[in-house]
């Protein structure tokens, strides 16, 4: 009778744990963020002007991203109701860089086409395009591009404020271009590139 | 003598804030502030181009910083009087200078166009920290010949002035009062405004009106039960949406507010006796007119009073007080 005996071979080194979606969060944020160290306590979403509109306030958002909960996160409206007013961030017993926590959440849901369609995104990927084409922001082609698209039927009673805007000279039709474009240009992909490969 | 800094104008006030700059320019020389604009700037990205790329959100930012170091000839104060451009300009400094593998990525990025920023070599602040911390309460009291007795003003902050304040200027992120002391330095009345740091609604007046006019109403609301005759802003978004938008926010609540919005910089100029059509005003879409009819040439007695009533015991912290009701 032949001894059975363990499986023998080359040692092999555990395999590296593909890390957690929090730990991602955490490493595509600025600094040392803190993420990790949120006790739930709640006083981020107590503190939010547009928490009401959230489809989950920042406390039960940062438990969801800790459980994993990579599609529901990056789908819920509440990062980009998020308007960086900084309450939250200040109040944070844990001092946790909750409104830098929600750029990194927005860009994320950007970059894996999970709110491209939606309307505050459109809005910022609109911005950038102006950025990126002129290297200066533009008012009117901003509105009018966006609400074009979103609120075609709020045109017509935008127009009384797009006119005072005209008259009191706060308005201009054609966008202004920076002299070094090209270098902007430049380095713009040249920092895309560098974040693709990280 | 005159101190010359970096300027950092930003989009916004090459237009809609037109009357931000002009202001800002029409002070400028009795603040003793020489203003040296940052050649071929771009735009700062606001809240929007770091919620698409980070990296290169940081980039875009960095290029300024770049050419300003490069234009810096002994200043080292670069100051925006934006508070959206203040706040990218400061964090992507204080982040390059926190995160060593950010400055470096930047500064790679940066190489791509022939430039480099050394993270800290600049000090990024908004134009109201210059005013009340460098040139003084003292100083801008001296410049007065129109002192604004008798307007009452609602000291608005806004949100990013004051938060997160990344190199500790501020007394207070919630409750600060630089402007307050500013503006009695001018001779205005300050009202007690305790929403003076909330949210204007940002750009949620284009992505989700109704939130942004709740917002607007809060800030409107507070100021006239305030008694407050204008609220002065310091940010373009604040004035746009608290000024522009009282007007879509009265269409719908179905309310009447008239409440002016000037920029701290336009108040500062009546003050200095500048022609108010110098200083922008007349481009605001609630008229200011009508309260700055409420300047008087004597400081009004009663607010001298209302403010030596306010004092605190001596012996301890505020405390709420029982009084015995007499029968």
């Amino acid at each position: 009778m032949s001894e059975v005996t363990a499986p023998t071979g080359p040692a092999v080194a555990p395999l590296p744990a593909s890390p957690t979606f929090l730990e991602e969060v955490m490493a595509a944020t600025p600094g040392h963020c803190r993420l990790n160290t949120c006790i739930q306590c709640g006083s981020c979403g107590g503190s939010c002007p547009a928490g009401p509109e959230m489809d989950h306030t920042p406390r039960q958002l940062f438990a969801m991203i800790r459980a994993g909960m990579v599609d529901e996160v990056l789908r819920s409206n509440t990062s980009w109701f998020c308007i960086s007013c900084y309450f939250c961030t200040v109040r944070c017993p844990q001092q946790i860089h909750i409104t830098d926590v929600m750029y990194t959440l927005k860009s994320m849901a950007i970059a894996r086409g999970l709110y491209r369609e939606h309307t505050p995104s459109h809005f910022s990927l609109t911005f950038v395009d102006y950025v990126e084409q002129y290297g200066r922001s533009f008012e009117l082609g901003l509105a009018t591009r966006f609400n074009l698209r979103h609120y075609p039927l709020s045109l017509p009673s935008l127009a009384p404020m797009g006119l005072g805007m005209l008259k009191r000279g706060r308005l201009e039709f054609t966008p202004r271009r920076i002299e070094s474009m090209e270098q902007l240009s430049r380095i713009l992909e040249r920092a895309k590139a560098l974040e693709a490969s990280a | 003598m005159s101190t010359r800094l970096l300027f950092y104008p930003g989009c916004s006030l090459q237009r809609n804030a037109r009357s931000y700059l002009d202001s800002v320019m029409a002070v400028r020389g009795l603040l003793g502030l020489e203003l040296d604009e940052v050649e071929d700037w771009n735009c700062c990205g606001a809240t929007e181009y770091v919620s698409v790329h980070r990296t290169a959100a940081h980039a875009l930012v960095a290029r300024n910083l770049a050419l300003a170091s490069l234009q810096a000839a002994g200043a080292d104060t670069l100051t925006a009087p934006c508070a959206a451009c203040y706040l990218n300009l400061a964090k992507t400094d204080q982040q390059m200078r926190d995160d060593p593998r950010l400055a470096a990525t930047v500064n790679e990025a940066l190489a791509a166009g022939g430039l480099s920023y050394q993270p800290g070599s600049l000090k990024v602040r908004h134009l109201l920290d210059v005013v009340c911390h460098d040139v003084g309460y003292e100083a801008v009291q001296a410049k007065v010949v129109r002192p604004l007795y008798g307007l009452k003003v609602a000291p608005y902050y806004g949100c990013q002035v004051v938060r997160p304040d990344p190199d500790g200027r501020w007394d207070d992120p919630e409750h600060p009062t630089a402007l307050d002391r500013l503006l009695r330095a001018l001779g205005a009345e300050v009202v007690d405004y305790p929403l003076k740091t909330a949210c204007c609604g940002g750009h949620m007046t284009v992505i989700g009106p109704e939130v942004a006019y709740g917002l607007i109403r809060r800030l409107v609301q507070g100021a006239t039960s305030a008694g407050a005759h204008v609220i002065t802003a310091l940010c373009p978004m604040c004035q746009l949406n608290l000024d522009a938008y009282q007007l879509e926010m009265n269409r719908h609540f179905r309310a009447d507010y008239q409440v002016p919005v000037l920029y701290f910089t336009q108040l500062m100029g009546l003050a200095f006796g500048i022609a108010p059509a110098a200083l922008g005003i007349g481009k605001e879409f609630v008229d200011a007119a009508p309260a700055l009819a409420h300047i008087r040439d004597e400081a009004p007695e009663g607010a001298k009073q209302r403010r030596a009533r306010r004092h605190r015991a001596e012996d301890g912290l505020p405390m709420p007080r029982m009084h015995a009701v007499e029968p």
